[in-house]
Protein backbone atom coordinates (compact mmCIF):
# COMPACT_ATOMS: atom_id res chain seq x y z
CA UNK A 1 0.00 0.00 0.00
CA UNK A 2 2.82 2.35 0.89
CA UNK A 3 4.30 1.49 -2.48
CA UNK A 4 1.10 2.20 -4.40
CA UNK A 5 0.95 5.59 -2.73
CA UNK A 6 4.56 6.32 -3.62
CA UNK A 7 4.21 5.39 -7.29
CA UNK A 8 0.74 6.72 -8.01
CA UNK A 9 -0.06 9.37 -5.42
CA UNK A 10 2.69 11.10 -3.45
CA UNK A 11 4.15 13.52 -5.99
CA UNK A 12 2.57 15.51 -8.76
CA UNK A 13 4.32 13.39 -11.38
CA UNK A 14 3.00 10.24 -9.70
CA UNK A 15 -0.56 11.56 -9.83
CA UNK A 16 -0.19 12.51 -13.49
CA UNK A 17 1.15 9.05 -14.21
CA UNK A 18 -1.78 7.36 -12.44
CA UNK A 19 -4.32 9.57 -14.21
CA UNK A 20 -2.71 9.04 -17.60
CA UNK A 21 -2.74 5.25 -17.24
CA UNK A 22 -6.33 5.29 -16.02
CA UNK A 23 -7.44 7.63 -18.81
CA UNK A 24 -5.67 5.54 -21.46
CA UNK A 25 -7.25 2.39 -20.06
CA UNK A 26 -10.78 3.84 -20.02
CA UNK A 27 -10.37 5.32 -23.49
CA UNK A 28 -9.10 2.01 -24.87
CA UNK A 29 -12.05 0.20 -23.32
CA UNK A 30 -14.38 2.20 -25.56
CA UNK A 31 -12.42 1.88 -28.79
CA UNK A 32 -14.18 -1.26 -30.09
CA UNK A 33 -17.57 0.43 -29.66
CA UNK A 34 -16.89 3.16 -32.21
CA UNK A 35 -14.07 1.80 -34.36
CA UNK A 36 -14.37 -0.69 -37.15
CA UNK A 37 -13.26 -4.30 -36.93
CA UNK A 38 -9.59 -3.74 -37.72
CA UNK A 39 -8.39 -1.17 -35.14
CA UNK A 40 -8.91 -3.42 -32.10
CA UNK A 41 -6.86 -6.20 -33.70
CA UNK A 42 -4.19 -3.73 -34.76
CA UNK A 43 -4.05 -2.26 -31.25
CA UNK A 44 -3.97 -5.72 -29.70
CA UNK A 45 -0.81 -6.45 -31.67
CA UNK A 46 0.68 -3.11 -30.67
CA UNK A 47 -0.04 -3.83 -27.01
CA UNK A 48 1.34 -7.35 -27.38
CA UNK A 49 4.66 -5.95 -28.52
CA UNK A 50 4.53 -3.31 -25.78
CA UNK A 51 3.98 -6.06 -23.20
CA UNK A 52 6.82 -8.22 -24.55
CA UNK A 53 9.09 -5.20 -24.64
CA UNK A 54 8.43 -3.81 -21.15
CA UNK A 55 8.62 -7.22 -19.51
CA UNK A 56 11.90 -7.96 -21.31
CA UNK A 57 13.26 -4.59 -20.18
CA UNK A 58 12.20 -5.22 -16.60
CA UNK A 59 14.68 -8.07 -16.33
CA UNK A 60 17.30 -7.58 -19.03
CA UNK A 61 17.34 -3.79 -19.07
CA UNK A 62 17.91 -3.62 -15.35
CA UNK A 63 20.29 -6.49 -14.79
CA UNK A 64 22.21 -6.42 -18.06
CA UNK A 65 21.57 -10.12 -18.56
CA UNK A 66 20.38 -10.07 -22.17
CA UNK A 67 17.68 -12.71 -22.52
CA UNK A 68 16.70 -14.08 -25.91
CA UNK A 69 14.13 -16.44 -24.43
CA UNK A 70 11.07 -14.26 -25.13
CA UNK A 71 10.09 -16.44 -28.09
CA UNK A 72 10.16 -19.52 -25.87
CA UNK A 73 7.68 -18.12 -23.33
CA UNK A 74 5.55 -16.43 -25.99
CA UNK A 75 5.35 -19.72 -27.92
CA UNK A 76 4.57 -21.79 -24.85
CA UNK A 77 1.60 -19.52 -24.23
CA UNK A 78 0.43 -20.10 -27.79
CA UNK A 79 0.70 -23.85 -27.50
CA UNK A 80 -1.08 -23.90 -24.17
CA UNK A 81 -3.97 -22.04 -25.78
CA UNK A 82 -3.98 -24.56 -28.64
CA UNK A 83 -4.08 -27.52 -26.26
CA UNK A 84 -6.48 -26.40 -23.52
CA UNK A 85 -8.17 -23.37 -25.13
CA UNK A 86 -11.35 -25.30 -25.94
CA UNK A 87 -11.94 -26.36 -22.36
CA UNK A 88 -11.49 -23.05 -20.58
CA UNK A 89 -12.61 -19.45 -21.00
CA UNK A 90 -9.97 -17.16 -22.55
CA UNK A 91 -9.21 -15.45 -19.26
CA UNK A 92 -8.39 -18.71 -17.51
CA UNK A 93 -6.13 -19.92 -20.32
CA UNK A 94 -4.28 -16.62 -20.29
CA UNK A 95 -3.76 -16.89 -16.56
CA UNK A 96 -2.55 -20.48 -16.88
CA UNK A 97 -0.22 -19.47 -19.73
CA UNK A 98 1.28 -16.79 -17.51
CA UNK A 99 1.77 -19.35 -14.75
CA UNK A 100 3.33 -21.85 -17.16
CA UNK A 101 5.76 -19.22 -18.46
CA UNK A 102 6.55 -18.19 -14.90
CA UNK A 103 7.25 -21.81 -13.90
CA UNK A 104 9.41 -22.55 -16.92
CA UNK A 105 11.17 -19.22 -16.46
CA UNK A 106 11.88 -20.06 -12.84
CA UNK A 107 13.32 -23.46 -13.75
CA UNK A 108 15.43 -22.06 -16.58
CA UNK A 109 16.55 -19.26 -14.30
CA UNK A 110 17.74 -21.70 -11.67
CA UNK A 111 19.86 -23.52 -14.23
CA UNK A 112 21.19 -20.57 -16.19
CA UNK A 113 21.52 -17.58 -13.96
CA UNK A 114 24.81 -18.83 -12.65
CA UNK A 115 26.00 -18.05 -16.14
CA UNK A 116 27.13 -14.53 -16.72
CA UNK A 117 27.23 -12.30 -19.76
CA UNK A 118 27.15 -13.79 -23.22
CA UNK A 119 26.76 -17.38 -21.98
CA UNK A 120 23.40 -16.58 -20.50
CA UNK A 121 22.33 -14.97 -23.77
CA UNK A 122 23.42 -17.98 -25.80
CA UNK A 123 21.59 -20.38 -23.51
CA UNK A 124 18.34 -18.43 -23.69
CA UNK A 125 18.72 -18.19 -27.47
CA UNK A 126 19.09 -21.97 -27.53
CA UNK A 127 15.99 -22.44 -25.41
CA UNK A 128 13.63 -21.13 -28.11
CA UNK A 129 15.45 -23.16 -30.77
CA UNK A 130 15.24 -26.24 -28.58
CA UNK A 131 11.49 -25.83 -28.00
CA UNK A 132 10.98 -25.36 -31.73
CA UNK A 133 12.80 -28.64 -32.46
CA UNK A 134 11.17 -30.39 -29.53
CA UNK A 135 7.64 -29.58 -30.72
CA UNK A 136 8.54 -30.61 -34.26
CA UNK A 137 9.78 -33.91 -32.93
CA UNK A 138 6.79 -34.41 -30.65
CA UNK A 139 4.30 -33.65 -33.39
CA UNK A 140 6.18 -35.76 -35.89
CA UNK A 141 6.42 -38.79 -33.63
CA UNK A 142 3.34 -38.69 -31.41
CA UNK A 143 0.52 -36.59 -32.82
CA UNK A 144 1.61 -37.04 -36.47
CA UNK A 145 0.45 -33.56 -37.35
CA UNK A 146 2.06 -30.34 -38.33
CA UNK A 147 0.66 -27.68 -36.07
CA UNK A 148 -2.72 -27.47 -34.43
CA UNK A 149 -5.90 -25.54 -34.85
CA UNK A 150 -6.61 -23.04 -32.14
CA UNK A 151 -10.04 -22.01 -30.95
CA UNK A 152 -10.63 -18.49 -32.21
CA UNK A 153 -12.15 -15.75 -30.18
CA UNK A 154 -13.76 -12.53 -31.24
CA UNK A 155 -11.16 -9.81 -32.00
CA UNK A 156 -12.78 -7.42 -29.55
CA UNK A 157 -12.55 -9.97 -26.78
CA UNK A 158 -8.88 -10.62 -27.48
CA UNK A 159 -8.35 -6.87 -27.55
CA UNK A 160 -9.85 -6.52 -24.07
CA UNK A 161 -7.81 -9.47 -22.80
CA UNK A 162 -4.53 -8.07 -24.14
CA UNK A 163 -5.43 -4.61 -22.86
CA UNK A 164 -5.87 -6.01 -19.36
CA UNK A 165 -2.65 -8.05 -19.56
CA UNK A 166 -0.77 -4.98 -20.77
CA UNK A 167 -2.14 -2.64 -18.09
CA UNK A 168 -1.57 -5.20 -15.32
CA UNK A 169 1.99 -5.77 -16.54
CA UNK A 170 2.67 -2.05 -16.78
CA UNK A 171 1.29 -1.25 -13.33
CA UNK A 172 3.10 -4.23 -11.79
CA UNK A 173 6.40 -3.15 -13.34
CA UNK A 174 5.96 0.47 -12.27
CA UNK A 175 5.33 -0.73 -8.73
CA UNK A 176 8.19 -3.24 -8.75
CA UNK A 177 10.59 -0.63 -10.11
CA UNK A 178 10.20 1.41 -6.95
CA UNK A 179 10.11 -1.58 -4.64
CA UNK A 180 12.98 -3.14 -2.79
CA UNK A 181 12.90 -5.95 -5.33
CA UNK A 182 13.28 -3.59 -8.30
CA UNK A 183 16.05 -1.66 -6.56
CA UNK A 184 17.94 -4.87 -5.84
CA UNK A 185 17.70 -5.75 -9.55
CA UNK A 186 19.14 -2.35 -10.43
CA UNK A 187 21.97 -2.94 -7.95
CA UNK A 188 22.71 -6.28 -9.62
CA UNK A 189 22.88 -4.59 -13.00
CA UNK A 190 25.14 -1.87 -11.67
CA UNK A 191 27.55 -4.17 -9.88
CA UNK A 192 26.58 -7.68 -8.99
CA UNK A 193 29.46 -8.29 -6.55
CA UNK A 194 28.69 -5.16 -4.60
CA UNK A 195 24.99 -5.98 -4.55
CA UNK A 196 25.72 -9.35 -3.05
CA UNK A 197 28.00 -7.90 -0.41
CA UNK A 198 25.44 -5.40 0.83
CA UNK A 199 22.98 -8.19 1.49
CA UNK A 200 21.11 -8.75 -1.78
CA UNK A 201 20.32 -12.41 -2.40
CA UNK A 202 21.37 -12.10 -6.02
CA UNK A 203 20.52 -15.61 -7.21
CA UNK A 204 16.98 -15.58 -5.85
CA UNK A 205 16.39 -12.04 -7.08
CA UNK A 206 17.58 -12.82 -10.59
CA UNK A 207 15.65 -16.08 -10.90
CA UNK A 208 12.46 -14.54 -9.58
CA UNK A 209 12.75 -11.50 -11.84
CA UNK A 210 13.44 -13.66 -14.88
CA UNK A 211 10.36 -15.77 -14.12
CA UNK A 212 8.23 -12.67 -13.56
CA UNK A 213 9.37 -11.17 -16.85
CA UNK A 214 8.45 -14.44 -18.62
CA UNK A 215 4.85 -14.51 -17.41
CA UNK A 216 3.41 -11.65 -19.54
CA UNK A 217 4.98 -13.15 -22.67
CA UNK A 218 3.11 -16.41 -22.03
CA UNK A 219 -0.10 -14.49 -21.41
CA UNK A 220 -0.05 -12.44 -24.61
CA UNK A 221 1.01 -15.52 -26.59
CA UNK A 222 -2.08 -17.36 -25.41
CA UNK A 223 -4.30 -14.38 -26.23
CA UNK A 224 -2.96 -13.48 -29.65
CA UNK A 225 -2.79 -16.93 -31.15
CA UNK A 226 -6.55 -17.16 -30.84
CA UNK A 227 -6.85 -14.43 -33.47
CA UNK A 228 -4.75 -16.52 -35.84
CA UNK A 229 -6.58 -19.83 -35.39
CA UNK A 230 -3.59 -22.02 -36.04
CA UNK A 231 -0.21 -22.66 -34.49
CA UNK A 232 2.83 -24.70 -35.43
CA UNK A 233 6.33 -24.85 -33.95
CA UNK A 234 7.81 -22.45 -36.51
CA UNK A 235 5.12 -19.90 -35.87
CA UNK A 236 5.22 -20.22 -32.08
CA UNK A 237 8.98 -20.38 -31.55
CA UNK A 238 10.34 -18.01 -34.17
CA UNK A 239 13.52 -16.29 -33.17
CA UNK A 240 12.31 -12.90 -34.38
CA UNK A 241 9.98 -12.81 -31.39
CA UNK A 242 13.06 -12.92 -29.17
CA UNK A 243 14.82 -10.14 -31.03
CA UNK A 244 11.88 -7.77 -31.41
CA UNK A 245 11.58 -6.85 -27.71
CA UNK A 246 15.31 -6.17 -27.57
CA UNK A 247 15.25 -3.99 -30.67
CA UNK A 248 12.14 -2.15 -29.49
CA UNK A 249 13.70 -1.46 -26.12
CA UNK A 250 16.90 -0.14 -27.71
CA UNK A 251 14.83 1.84 -30.20
CA UNK A 252 12.66 3.47 -27.55
CA UNK A 253 15.20 3.72 -24.75
CA UNK A 254 15.78 1.18 -22.03
CA UNK A 255 16.32 3.23 -18.91
CA UNK A 256 12.66 4.11 -18.49
CA UNK A 257 9.56 1.92 -18.47
CA UNK A 258 7.95 4.13 -21.10
CA UNK A 259 10.90 3.93 -23.51
CA UNK A 260 10.14 0.37 -24.64
CA UNK A 261 6.46 1.31 -25.06
CA UNK A 262 7.35 4.24 -27.31
CA UNK A 263 9.76 1.93 -29.15
CA UNK A 264 7.21 -0.84 -29.56
CA UNK A 265 4.48 1.49 -30.85
CA UNK A 266 6.70 3.17 -33.44
CA UNK A 267 8.29 -0.15 -34.33
CA UNK A 268 4.98 -1.92 -34.92
CA UNK A 269 3.32 0.96 -36.77
CA UNK A 270 6.40 1.31 -38.99
CA UNK A 271 6.50 -2.41 -39.61
CA UNK A 272 2.80 -2.54 -40.43
CA UNK A 273 3.07 0.40 -42.82
CA UNK A 274 6.22 -0.81 -44.56
CA UNK A 275 4.91 -4.34 -44.96
CA UNK A 276 1.75 -3.06 -46.60
CA UNK A 277 3.41 -0.55 -48.91
CA UNK A 278 6.83 -1.79 -49.97
CA UNK A 279 9.00 -4.82 -50.44
CA UNK A 280 11.89 -3.03 -48.86
CA UNK A 281 10.66 -3.51 -45.29
CA UNK A 282 13.82 -5.13 -43.94
CA UNK A 283 16.12 -2.69 -45.75
CA UNK A 284 14.36 0.43 -44.51
CA UNK A 285 13.86 -1.00 -41.08
CA UNK A 286 17.49 -2.00 -40.72
CA UNK A 287 18.62 1.46 -41.78
CA UNK A 288 16.35 3.16 -39.26
CA UNK A 289 17.63 0.83 -36.55
CA UNK A 290 21.29 1.56 -37.32
CA UNK A 291 20.65 5.30 -37.35
CA UNK A 292 18.85 5.14 -34.01
CA UNK A 293 21.62 3.16 -32.35
CA UNK A 294 24.31 5.50 -33.73
CA UNK A 295 22.60 8.82 -33.14
CA UNK A 296 20.43 8.10 -30.12
CA UNK A 297 22.19 5.67 -27.81
CA UNK A 298 19.48 6.19 -25.23
CA UNK A 299 16.68 5.69 -27.72
CA UNK A 300 13.87 7.97 -28.73
CA UNK A 301 12.55 8.30 -25.21
CA UNK A 302 16.04 9.17 -24.02
CA UNK A 303 16.12 12.08 -26.48
CA UNK A 304 12.77 13.41 -25.26
CA UNK A 305 13.79 12.96 -21.65
CA UNK A 306 17.12 14.72 -21.95
CA UNK A 307 15.42 17.61 -23.77
CA UNK A 308 13.00 17.98 -20.87
CA UNK A 309 15.82 17.60 -18.36
CA UNK A 310 17.86 20.28 -20.11
CA UNK A 311 14.98 22.69 -19.88
CA UNK A 312 14.24 21.92 -16.24
CA UNK A 313 17.63 21.46 -14.69
CA UNK A 314 19.89 23.27 -17.09
CA UNK A 315 21.86 20.14 -17.90
CA UNK A 316 21.11 16.80 -19.45
CA UNK A 317 21.96 13.60 -17.74
CA UNK A 318 19.89 11.68 -15.31
CA UNK A 319 20.54 9.79 -12.15
CA UNK A 320 18.56 6.62 -11.77
CA UNK A 321 17.11 5.41 -8.55
CA UNK A 322 15.54 8.32 -6.79
CA UNK A 323 14.05 10.21 -9.70
CA UNK B 1 33.49 -22.30 20.88
CA UNK B 2 35.51 -19.15 20.48
CA UNK B 3 36.63 -17.04 23.35
CA UNK B 4 34.51 -14.09 24.33
CA UNK B 5 36.52 -11.33 22.74
CA UNK B 6 37.39 -13.05 19.46
CA UNK B 7 34.68 -11.83 17.13
CA UNK B 8 36.09 -13.59 14.05
CA UNK B 9 38.33 -16.64 14.06
CA UNK B 10 39.88 -18.31 11.02
CA UNK B 11 41.09 -21.82 11.60
CA UNK B 12 43.33 -23.69 9.12
CA UNK B 13 42.02 -21.87 6.05
CA UNK B 14 43.21 -23.25 2.72
CA UNK B 15 42.13 -22.08 -0.71
CA UNK B 16 43.43 -23.56 -3.95
CA UNK B 17 42.94 -22.40 -7.51
CA UNK B 18 43.65 -25.47 -9.59
CA UNK B 19 47.18 -26.47 -8.65
CA UNK B 20 48.01 -23.14 -7.04
CA UNK B 21 47.51 -22.81 -3.32
CA UNK B 22 46.59 -19.17 -2.76
CA UNK B 23 46.00 -19.45 0.97
CA UNK B 24 47.56 -22.27 2.91
CA UNK B 25 46.52 -23.37 6.39
CA UNK B 26 46.07 -19.85 7.76
CA UNK B 27 44.72 -19.35 11.25
CA UNK B 28 44.05 -15.96 12.80
CA UNK B 29 41.76 -14.29 15.24
CA UNK B 30 40.18 -10.87 15.21
CA UNK B 31 39.56 -9.36 18.63
CA UNK B 32 36.54 -7.26 19.28
CA UNK B 33 37.23 -3.53 18.96
CA UNK B 34 40.69 -3.73 17.43
CA UNK B 35 42.19 -2.72 14.10
CA UNK B 36 43.95 -5.72 12.64
CA UNK B 37 46.24 -5.15 9.66
CA UNK B 38 46.77 -7.82 7.02
CA UNK B 39 49.93 -7.26 5.01
CA UNK B 40 52.10 -9.16 2.59
CA UNK B 41 53.70 -8.77 -0.83
CA UNK B 42 51.56 -8.79 -3.99
CA UNK B 43 50.12 -12.23 -4.61
CA UNK B 44 50.47 -13.28 -0.97
CA UNK B 45 46.80 -14.25 -0.80
CA UNK B 46 45.43 -11.34 1.20
CA UNK B 47 42.47 -10.58 -1.02
CA UNK B 48 41.77 -14.30 -1.45
CA UNK B 49 41.57 -14.63 2.31
CA UNK B 50 39.19 -11.66 2.39
CA UNK B 51 37.07 -13.21 -0.31
CA UNK B 52 36.85 -16.42 1.66
CA UNK B 53 35.71 -14.60 4.79
CA UNK B 54 33.05 -12.58 2.96
CA UNK B 55 31.69 -15.68 1.23
CA UNK B 56 32.68 -14.47 -2.23
CA UNK B 57 34.87 -17.57 -2.47
CA UNK B 58 34.46 -20.77 -0.50
CA UNK B 59 37.52 -21.96 1.42
CA UNK B 60 38.56 -25.53 0.53
CA UNK B 61 39.59 -26.34 4.07
CA UNK B 62 39.26 -24.79 7.49
CA UNK B 63 36.52 -22.86 9.22
CA UNK B 64 35.61 -19.25 9.87
CA UNK B 65 33.78 -18.63 13.11
CA UNK B 66 31.96 -15.33 13.46
CA UNK B 67 30.58 -14.66 16.93
CA UNK B 68 30.66 -18.36 17.69
CA UNK B 69 28.90 -19.31 14.45
CA UNK B 70 30.59 -21.20 11.62
CA UNK B 71 30.03 -19.16 8.46
CA UNK B 72 32.05 -21.04 5.82
CA UNK B 73 29.16 -22.16 3.64
CA UNK B 74 27.16 -18.95 3.74
CA UNK B 75 26.73 -16.70 0.72
CA UNK B 76 27.90 -13.07 0.88
CA UNK B 77 24.39 -11.69 1.43
CA UNK B 78 23.88 -13.87 4.48
CA UNK B 79 27.32 -13.01 5.83
CA UNK B 80 26.52 -9.34 5.34
CA UNK B 81 23.28 -9.76 7.29
CA UNK B 82 25.22 -11.40 10.13
CA UNK B 83 27.26 -8.23 10.47
CA UNK B 84 30.37 -8.60 8.34
CA UNK B 85 30.84 -5.76 5.85
CA UNK B 86 33.59 -5.35 3.27
CA UNK B 87 34.96 -3.07 0.57
CA UNK B 88 36.75 -4.03 -2.63
CA UNK B 89 40.27 -3.24 -3.73
CA UNK B 90 39.03 -1.55 -6.91
CA UNK B 91 35.96 0.40 -5.81
CA UNK B 92 32.82 -1.40 -6.95
CA UNK B 93 30.25 1.35 -6.74
CA UNK B 94 26.96 1.55 -8.60
CA UNK B 95 28.07 3.93 -11.37
CA UNK B 96 24.67 5.20 -12.53
CA UNK B 97 23.40 5.99 -9.06
CA UNK B 98 24.06 9.14 -7.11
CA UNK B 99 26.44 9.00 -4.16
CA UNK B 100 23.49 9.07 -1.79
CA UNK B 101 21.70 6.25 -3.61
CA UNK B 102 24.86 4.17 -3.38
CA UNK B 103 24.87 4.51 0.37
CA UNK B 104 21.09 4.10 0.63
CA UNK B 105 21.29 0.70 -1.08
CA UNK B 106 23.58 -0.48 1.69
CA UNK B 107 21.17 0.81 4.33
CA UNK B 108 18.15 -0.70 2.59
CA UNK B 109 19.51 -4.19 1.98
CA UNK B 110 22.13 -4.55 4.68
CA UNK B 111 19.74 -5.53 7.44
CA UNK B 112 16.58 -7.55 7.40
CA UNK B 113 13.27 -5.78 8.09
CA UNK B 114 14.65 -2.34 7.25
CA UNK B 115 11.93 0.23 6.64
CA UNK B 116 12.32 2.93 3.99
CA UNK B 117 12.14 5.72 6.55
CA UNK B 118 14.76 4.07 8.75
CA UNK B 119 16.99 3.51 5.71
CA UNK B 120 16.77 7.20 4.79
CA UNK B 121 17.79 8.19 8.30
CA UNK B 122 20.65 5.70 8.36
CA UNK B 123 21.82 6.92 4.95
CA UNK B 124 22.09 10.54 6.07
CA UNK B 125 23.74 9.51 9.29
CA UNK B 126 26.34 7.39 7.48
CA UNK B 127 27.09 10.06 4.88
CA UNK B 128 27.67 12.58 7.64
CA UNK B 129 29.83 10.08 9.51
CA UNK B 130 32.24 9.56 6.60
CA UNK B 131 32.06 13.23 5.59
CA UNK B 132 30.68 12.95 2.07
CA UNK B 133 27.84 15.49 2.41
CA UNK B 134 29.18 17.92 -0.15
CA UNK B 135 29.29 15.24 -2.86
CA UNK B 136 25.57 14.43 -2.69
CA UNK B 137 24.83 15.67 -6.20
CA UNK B 138 27.99 14.59 -8.02
CA UNK B 139 27.95 11.59 -10.37
CA UNK B 140 29.98 8.82 -8.78
CA UNK B 141 32.38 8.12 -11.70
CA UNK B 142 33.37 11.82 -11.70
CA UNK B 143 34.45 11.80 -8.07
CA UNK B 144 38.10 11.60 -6.98
CA UNK B 145 39.40 8.09 -6.24
CA UNK B 146 39.64 8.78 -2.52
CA UNK B 147 35.98 9.76 -2.44
CA UNK B 148 34.93 6.73 -4.51
CA UNK B 149 36.66 4.50 -1.99
CA UNK B 150 34.94 6.40 0.76
CA UNK B 151 31.56 5.67 -0.82
CA UNK B 152 32.45 1.99 -0.64
CA UNK B 153 33.19 2.36 3.04
CA UNK B 154 29.98 4.31 3.57
CA UNK B 155 27.91 1.66 1.78
CA UNK B 156 29.47 -1.06 3.88
CA UNK B 157 28.95 0.97 7.06
CA UNK B 158 25.31 1.54 6.15
CA UNK B 159 24.75 -2.21 6.42
CA UNK B 160 25.51 -1.74 10.15
CA UNK B 161 28.35 -4.25 10.38
CA UNK B 162 30.04 -5.43 13.54
CA UNK B 163 33.21 -6.10 11.58
CA UNK B 164 34.32 -4.17 8.51
CA UNK B 165 36.97 -5.49 6.15
CA UNK B 166 38.77 -2.81 4.15
CA UNK B 167 40.70 -3.97 1.09
CA UNK B 168 43.45 -1.46 0.25
CA UNK B 169 41.42 1.56 1.01
CA UNK B 170 44.48 3.83 0.82
CA UNK B 171 46.11 2.54 -2.36
CA UNK B 172 46.51 5.33 -4.91
CA UNK B 173 45.71 8.15 -2.51
CA UNK B 174 47.93 11.17 -1.97
CA UNK B 175 49.47 11.76 1.48
CA UNK B 176 46.75 14.17 2.60
CA UNK B 177 44.05 11.72 1.55
CA UNK B 178 45.87 8.87 3.29
CA UNK B 179 45.87 10.74 6.55
CA UNK B 180 42.14 11.51 6.15
CA UNK B 181 41.50 7.84 5.46
CA UNK B 182 43.46 6.93 8.58
CA UNK B 183 41.31 9.27 10.62
CA UNK B 184 38.22 7.64 9.17
CA UNK B 185 39.43 4.13 10.07
CA UNK B 186 40.09 5.25 13.64
CA UNK B 187 36.68 6.89 13.78
CA UNK B 188 35.06 3.66 12.57
CA UNK B 189 36.86 1.68 15.24
CA UNK B 190 35.91 4.22 17.91
CA UNK B 191 32.27 3.85 16.93
CA UNK B 192 32.51 0.24 18.05
CA UNK B 193 33.17 -1.56 14.77
CA UNK B 194 36.06 -4.01 14.59
CA UNK B 195 38.34 -3.41 11.60
CA UNK B 196 40.30 -5.88 9.49
CA UNK B 197 42.29 -4.10 6.80
CA UNK B 198 44.59 -5.01 3.96
CA UNK B 199 47.04 -2.22 3.32
CA UNK B 200 50.28 -1.50 1.54
CA UNK B 201 50.78 2.00 2.87
CA UNK B 202 53.24 1.25 5.67
CA UNK B 203 52.91 4.57 7.43
CA UNK B 204 49.20 3.98 7.81
CA UNK B 205 49.40 0.37 8.83
CA UNK B 206 52.12 0.95 11.40
CA UNK B 207 50.39 3.87 13.08
CA UNK B 208 46.77 2.76 13.24
CA UNK B 209 46.83 -1.01 13.64
CA UNK B 210 46.70 -2.63 17.05
CA UNK B 211 48.07 -5.85 15.60
CA UNK B 212 49.33 -7.02 12.23
CA UNK B 213 49.35 -10.41 10.54
CA UNK B 214 51.66 -11.09 7.61
CA UNK B 215 50.99 -13.41 4.69
CA UNK B 216 53.64 -14.64 2.29
CA UNK B 217 52.96 -17.13 -0.50
CA UNK B 218 49.64 -17.90 1.16
CA UNK B 219 51.18 -18.72 4.52
CA UNK B 220 50.95 -16.81 7.74
CA UNK B 221 54.52 -15.92 8.66
CA UNK B 222 54.14 -13.46 11.50
CA UNK B 223 51.66 -11.98 13.90
CA UNK B 224 52.03 -9.27 16.50
CA UNK B 225 52.00 -5.57 17.34
CA UNK B 226 53.31 -3.17 14.65
CA UNK B 227 56.71 -2.55 16.27
CA UNK B 228 57.39 -6.26 16.56
CA UNK B 229 56.38 -6.85 12.93
CA UNK B 230 58.54 -3.95 11.74
CA UNK B 231 61.56 -5.51 13.46
CA UNK B 232 60.80 -9.12 12.56
CA UNK B 233 63.76 -10.26 10.39
CA UNK B 234 61.64 -12.72 8.41
CA UNK B 235 59.07 -10.06 7.56
CA UNK B 236 61.77 -7.58 6.58
CA UNK B 237 63.31 -10.17 4.33
CA UNK B 238 60.17 -11.22 2.42
CA UNK B 239 58.13 -8.08 2.52
CA UNK B 240 60.29 -5.06 2.90
CA UNK B 241 63.09 -6.61 0.88
CA UNK B 242 65.66 -5.84 3.55
CA UNK B 243 65.67 -2.14 2.72
CA UNK B 244 64.49 -0.90 6.08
Amino acid sequence: MELVKKVFWETKAAKIQALAILAAFVFMMFIPSFSGAYPPLFLAWVMTYCTLSISWTFFSGKTGYISLATAAFYGLGMYLQAVIGREFPLGVTILLAALLAFGVGFGIGLITLRLRGIYFTIFTFGLALFLNRFFHWYEGVFTRTKGRFVKTFDNDMVFYAVLIVFIVTLVAILLMNKSRFGLSLTCIGQNEDSAQHIGVNTTLTKVLAFAISAAPAGAVGAAMISTVGYVDPDLAFRMLASFFPVLMAIFGGMFSTYGPIVGAVIFYVLQDYLLRTTNLYMVIFGTVMVVVVLVLPKGIFGLIDSMIAKKQRGYSGEVIGDV
Amino acid sequence: MSSFENILVGNGITKRFGGMTAVSNVSFDLRKGEILGLIGPNGAGKTTLFNCVSGFLKADEGTFTFEGKVINRFNPDKICHLGLGRTFQAAKNFPDMSMRENVRMGALFGQRDMTYAEAERLTDETIAFVGLEKYAGVAVPDMPLAMQKRIEVARALATKPKVIMLDEMMAGLNPAEVSEAMDLVRKVRDSGITVLMIEHVMKAIMSICDRIIVLHHGELIAEGPPQEIANNPHVIEVYLGGEV
